[in-house]
């Protein structure tokens, strides 16, 4: 058994007595591994990291970080951690290495201490050639990797990273990616982070819980996930208006099948094996294809499977939240 | 402050670090930093200047010949010399002084603190909506240094814009009373410190559940003008209507505005004095323990 580093029991928090944000959820991370939660705005996933890292309290349930309850010894659970805030935190009056040793002195790290540490995070986010520059003007990506010096100063041991490329360019986001998976690989810590972003979820968890409407509906590694859909997608539709659903099931691997607006979305083990089986058996009782695409299942189509909805509608809403919080920023300056 | 053992030196530190943050925006920024130094200039020239009441009661400014045509030459002149006279004792009479210049002069020094100290507490919204509060919130850092470090950094900039307005009060022909003494210029410096640490201590209590920029700007917009004319910064409360007097006599600001007075520019009072510290005392150590109690409460919710 690998050690545990977060375990959450029926964890709670409700909002002025009736809002549910998050709704008795139960998970561990294990030491070492990038744990995600993905789901829409709204699900629940900054509440549940705002109760983790002690700035809220939950209403209901418990849990603890490396062992220290988060309600009781939320001091000891401070000390230990290190958070990536979702906003831009850094004090754009500051230059970078200003605003690294403003979280040094948060945690009351000597200042000798914290400047040795502070050229160390500079150098791994690759920002020591403008340590000496205001943050206003940095560009996105330059803060986020600021955000991450500064949440690594006093050498956490699990660290926090709430929606860790947001508002970023797909770009940046994969250089962010690297930064997030170097951590892991050379430093050996542990990371808890929430995304509304399946590519991102992919890409970097090794497990990941989906929640929705503050519930968690299922928790597992992405690739197990995906494979506990029964397989891959085929969507194809035939010239003769006849419902073929029946031979379709019965061709060796397919699971199940659907028609939907005059095509057939199918679900098949092995995909790019069955396909061509499927095609024979329709050929041999005279029918023609017309139209077929091939899909390998997404973590959108898990996530479909488990809320019976697309989080990429639920996207949306969230974009324009963060148009509209840049241009907030904008305004202050 | 709580400060448990063995980390109390951190905690400390994270309170300089908090405060000096804020403070670096103010001094390190050339254009607020010039505009804090010209605004008090400009209050006093306008205020101060355009306001000569003195003048009002001297003998040049009553058209005597007019008023009695009867008198010769000679007994004009007396009479002249007589209101002269009656300026000075009326003047003395009502503002404990007879330079009006200098009575005022001490007021803009509360008005000062006030405004300093009311919109420190804007920064707690920034500080909030950008997320810096919720990342402060996640360090060992104490509740209450987090609180108190906006107080303290309100309180050192007041003050140092207070001993600003002395000097170009003085430059502008601030008249000291009889009894100054240098060291008397501590004694402002500690009446400010309390006032400030009350008056901000209170409107960081008030901003700090607003998520709007808005909301503490009308508080604020509200209860500054009314604060600071039902007080004696520019004009003595005796002459008040009776209800204005009650309001002015639970103000901070009347005694902080009288104790500065009794230093600097009156013959001092020491049993004034007393009472005037005595007032503002408790009033800071209310206003900083309902403040900190509130917010913290807000803090740890």
């Amino acid at each position: 058994m690998s050690e545990e580093i977060i375990n959450a029991e029926g964890l709670t928090k409700i909002f002025n007595k009736h809002l549910v944000a998050v709704d008795h959820v139960n998970f561990e991370v294990k030491k070492g591994e990038i744990f995600g939660f993905l789901g829409p705005n709204g699900a629940g996933k900054t509440t549940t990291i705002n109760m983790l890292i002690t700035i809220l309290k939950p209403t209901e349930g418990k849990a603890s970080v490396l062992g220290f309850d988060i309600s009781k010894q939320n001091n000891s659970v401070r000390n230990v951690i290190g958070v990536v805030p979702q906003e831009y935190t850094a004090d754009e009056d500051l230059t970078a290495l200003e605003n690294i040793l403003l979280c040094a002195d948060m945690y009351g790290i000597p200042r000798k201490v914290a400047k040795d540490r502070a050229e160390e995070m500079l150098k791994l986010v690759e920002l020591t050639e403008f340590k000496d520059k205001k943050v206003q003007t940095f560009s996105g990506g330059m803060r986020r990797r600021l955000e991450l010096a500064c949440g690594l100063i006093n050498r956490p041991k699990v660290l926090f990273l709430d929606e860790p490329t947001l508002g970023l360019d797909v770009q940046t986001r994969a250089a962010t990616w690297n930064y997030i998976r170097k951590l892991k690989i050379d430093y050996g810590m542990t990371l808890f982070m929430t995304t509304h972003y399946l590519e991102e979820a992919d890409a970097l968890c090794d497990r990941v819980a989906i929640i929705d409407h503050g519930k968690i509906v299922v928790v597992g590694p992405p690739e197990d996930l995906k494979h506990s859909l029964g397989g891959d997608i085929v969507t194809l539709g035939i010239k003769e208006d006849v419902d073929v659903s029946d031979l379709i099931s019965k061709v060796e691997n397919v699971k199940e099948v659907k028609k939907e607006n005059g095509s057939y979305r199918i679900k098949a083990e092995m995909g790019e094996v069955t396909t061509p089986f499927i095609i024979e058996a329709l050929r041999r009782k005279g029918y023609t294809v017309s139209k077929l695409s091939l899909t390998e299942p997404t973590l959108n189509e898990v996530y479909l499977e488990y809320t019976g909805k697309s989080l990429r509608d639920a996207e949306e809403s969230r974009e324009a939240f963060a148009a509209q919080r840049m241009a907030l920023r904008r305004a202050r300056q | 402050m709580s400060e448990s053992n063995g980390n109390s030196k951190s905690k400390l530190h994270g309170l300089w670090a908090l405060t000096n943050r804020e403070l670096k925006k103010w001094y390190k920024a050339p254009v607020i930093f010039l505009l804090s130094i010209i605004q008090p200039i400009l209050w006093m020239g306008l205020l101060g200047k355009a306001m000569n009441i003195g003048a009002i009661f001297s003998g040049t400014s009553i058209p005597l010949p007019q008023l009695s045509p009867a008198l010769t030459p000679v007994q004009l002149q007396q009479l002249g010399a007589y209101f002269g006279q009656l300026q000075s004792t009326i003047m003395q009479g009502a503002f404990n002084t007879t330079d009006y210049f200098s009575f005022m002069a001490v007021g803009m020094i509360a008005f000062t603190a006030l405004f300093t100290t009311m919109f420190s507490g804007m920064s707690v919204v920034w500080d909030r909506r950008l997320g810096f509060l919720d990342k402060v919130l996640s360090t060992p850092v104490s509740r209450a240094v987090i609180i108190f470090s906006k107080v303290l950094s309100a309180t050192l900039r007041s003050m140092f814009q207070a001993g600003l307005i002395i000097v170009i009060a003085v430059a502008f022909g601030l008249q000291f009373g009889a009894t100054f003494n240098p060291l008397n210029v501590l004694g402002v410096f500690a009446i400010l410190f309390l006032v400030c640490v009350g008056l901000s201590s209170i409107f960081i209590a008030i901003t700090i559940r607003s998520t709007r920029i808005e909301t503490p700007m009308a508080v604020v917009n509200l209860i500054n003008l009314p604060l600071m004319f039902a007080s004696n910064a520019f004009f003595p409360t005796k002459f008040m209507p009776d209800w204005l007097q009650t309001i002015a006599k639970f103000n901070p600001l009347t005694y902080t505005t009288d104790a500065v007075r009794q230093l600097l520019i009156f013959s001092t009072d020491w049993g004034q004095l007393a009472t005037d510290f005595a007032f503002v005392g408790v009033f800071a150590v209310i206003a900083a323990s309902i403040g900190i109690v509130l917010s913290w409460r807000f803090l740890s919710k």
